[in-house]
């Protein structure tokens, strides 16, 4: 990948043509995951009926013109569920990102700084990470009730120790940089030196994490569904459709399928995108021009 | 001269091992590694200090004591007639504009996300110098004082070299009009010729601004065209302080002996009377009984193992600690 990239003219017409010859990845998986967004909020417009009609004649309909994904136990359709269901896995993965970063920078910053804060938080997220996640989220679910919120928090608890890790690891390597030395020799207050220093430099692994967080939190989502510990089943998650469809899967594997299908291509497009911003997140290749 | 720095018995030990929970109900005791044991020297204003060693002598660490980013575990530091050993860093904040440092590693020196004016400017910002134009106006003389341009100031640091960023360093050294700056080998990581320009840049600025530097660096070459005075350290230790010229001409310790015989001649007829010292540097965590330098000493006696010899004076502003310095001068 970096050898064709050295090799290859640099003398693209556009921007975005440069960036898809270097860094094919963030342009398809970018557009995996436009075309998921854009689904999830033009779901109403996109030929949908409310995927929570039941139709009890179009019962493991096959697909065709008039119900492109076919028609799901009870006859609703599953082209509306699967477009509306694009809907809980993306707020799903956005809640967990955002939760999961925010504590997880939080408990990084303070261990990788305060060392006896260190010893005692590290112990803590040593120990939520010996249990699976899944584990974890069907034990705080059950705990709280099955409902989207309770997912997002529930998986975004088993996220945190791993961002708090990487953060702590990267704010560590960073304060004994002698830039950082040289801030501090140089008068500058903590908070700006971890302003101006540690958070800007934090980012980048940290965005990279980011999409890995959302892609795992998504199929997490799907998991918990699929097990019955994740939203409520009457709620158009891929997940729900999945477990639904799995007992009629010899006759009617078209259930299963789209959804399948959907959510393998929304965390495809989520870990490209991760993969694509590793590599220009170098700051090597930072083009001022 | 009044002396700019001071530094009177100066001890950092490092503890490893024997911290964390499990060793701690083993009852197993930290090894303490004895970096820096009991050094002092000053420093007058407008001179340099050539502080010398081998690599894991102790000689960054005591810069970097000096500098308040490792907290020393005994002596006194006194910047200006002020002791900055062991005050909070709120107290110590105002004191660090007279007290800048230069790294060695140009690479990692400057934030890569910000741009090369930013980072010179940051240390004038801190104190209020300067603001607006005046602190753009500031930076860019600055940068032509160290030698670039000043309309690189935009510019990120990848965008330069080693030696161009070893001066982007200097000149936020400067930022502050320091009176001492510490140098911790300065020119090791850059190539021989820049390695000149670099060290000429730096005795310019000395005769302009009058600033005393601290000169750490491993060996005597480099320090000989910059030093007042010279420093020569061995495991955690002065061996031998004098003036320039007493280091170079009539030097009284075995260790230092050996350091000049490696200093390449510029004469080729010269008869090079190498002295090669034997096996590596002793452990600090385990440091030898007596004189520290005995295991490798090609004149060691049985004494050298049973006591150890004091830094003593052995002429005009020369000190020595070797129980034969007498003798073998």
């Amino acid at each position: 990948m970096s050898i064709s990239a050295i090799t290859q003219t640099p003398s693209s017409p556009t921007g975005l043509m440069r960036i898809w010859k270097r860094y094919p990845n963030i342009i398809i998986g970018g557009a995996m995951l436009a075309i998921a967004v854009f689904a999830a909020i033009a779901a109403p417009w996109l030929g949908t009926i409310d995927p929570q009609t039941i139709a009890p004649f179009n019962r493991l309909e096959v697909p065709g013109t008039e119900f492109w994904f076919g028609g799901d136990l009870v006859g609703r359709d599953v082209y509306s569920r699967t477009i509306y269901g694009a809907r809980i896995s993306l707020a799903v993965g956005l809640g967990v990102v955002v939760i999961g970063i925010f504590f997880g920078l939080l408990i990084g910053i303070l261990s990788g700084f305060v060392s006896w804060v260190d010893q005692i938080l590290m112990r803590v997220m040593d120990g939520l990470m010996a249990i699976p996640s899944i584990l974890l989220a069907v034990a705080l679910i059950s705990l709280t009730g099955a409902s989207l919120k309770n997912v997002i928090i529930a998986i975004s608890i088993a996220e945190v120790p791993r961002v708090a890790r990487l953060v702590r690891s990267v704010v560590l390597q960073l304060k004994e940089r002698p830039y950082v030395e040289a801030a501090i020799t140089a008068g500058t207050p903590f908070i700006l030196i971890l302003w101006r220093h540690i958070l800007p430099n934090t980012l980048a692994p940290l965005l990279v994490q980011a999409t890995y967080i959302f892609a795992s939190a998504v199929l997490t989502e799907a998991i918990l569904s699929f097990i019955g510990a994740g939203t409520p089943p009457s709620t158009p998650s891929w997940g729900n459709i999945i477990a639904e469809g799995r007992t009629v899967f010899s006759i009617a594997p078209h259930i299963v399928m789209f959804p399948g299908i959907a959510l393998s291509f929304t965390v495809l497009g989520v870990n490209l995108l991760g993969d694509g911003l590793r590599d220009i997140f170098d700051p090597r290749f930072v083009s001022r021009t | 001269m009044s002396d700019i720095l001071v530094v009177k018995d100066l001890v950092k030990h490092y503890e490893i091992g024997g911290t964390g929970i499990i060793d701690r109900m083993l009852g197993q005791k930290a090894s303490v590694v004895r970096s820096v044991d009991g050094v002092s020297f000053s420093i007058a204003e407008g001179e340099t200090l050539g502080l010398v060693g081998e690599s894991g002598c102790g000689k960054s660490t005591v810069g970097r004591s000096i500098l308040r980013l490792v907290e020393p575990t005994k002596g006194t530091i006194e910047l200006a007639g002020q002791d900055i050993s062991h005050v909070s860093e709120q107290v110590l904040r105002p004191l660090r504009k007279h007290l800048q440092v230069v790294f060695q590693d140009p690479f990692a020196s400057l934030n890569p996300r910000r741009t090369v004016g930013q980072t010179v400017a940051e240390p004038i910002g801190n104190y209020g110098l300067k603001s607006g134009d005046e602190l753009k106006n500031r930076v860019q003389d600055l940068f032509e004082r160290v030698g670039l341009r000043a309309d690189q100031v935009d510019r990120f640091p990848h965008e330069f070299s080693g030696g161009q960023r070893q001066r982007i360093g200097i000149a936020r050294a400067l930022a502050t009009n320091p009176k001492l700056i510490i140098l911790d080998e300065p020119v090791s990581a850059l190539d021989v010729s820049v390695q000149a320009q670099v060290i000429n840049l730096l005795v310019d600025l000395q005769k302009e601004l009058g600033i005393a530097y601290l000169f750490i660096a491993h060996d005597l070459a480099v320090v000989e065209h910059i030093s007042t005075h010279v420093a020569v350290m061995y495991l955690g230790k002065v061996v031998e302080i004098a003036d320039k010229k007493s280091i170079f001409n009539s030097p009284k310790h075995p260790y230092t002996k050996a350091l000049l015989s490696a200093v390449p001649n510029s004469d080729p007829d010269a008869i090079n009377n190498r002295i090669v010292l034997k096996g590596d540097i002793p452990s600090p965590t385990n440091p030898p009984s007596g004189c520290r330098f005995r295991t490798r000493c090609p004149i060691a006696q049985p004494i050298c193992t049973s006591e150890e010899p004091a830094l003593e004076v052995q002429g005009p502003g020369h000190k020595t600690a070797c129980h034969f310095a007498k003798e073998e001068a």
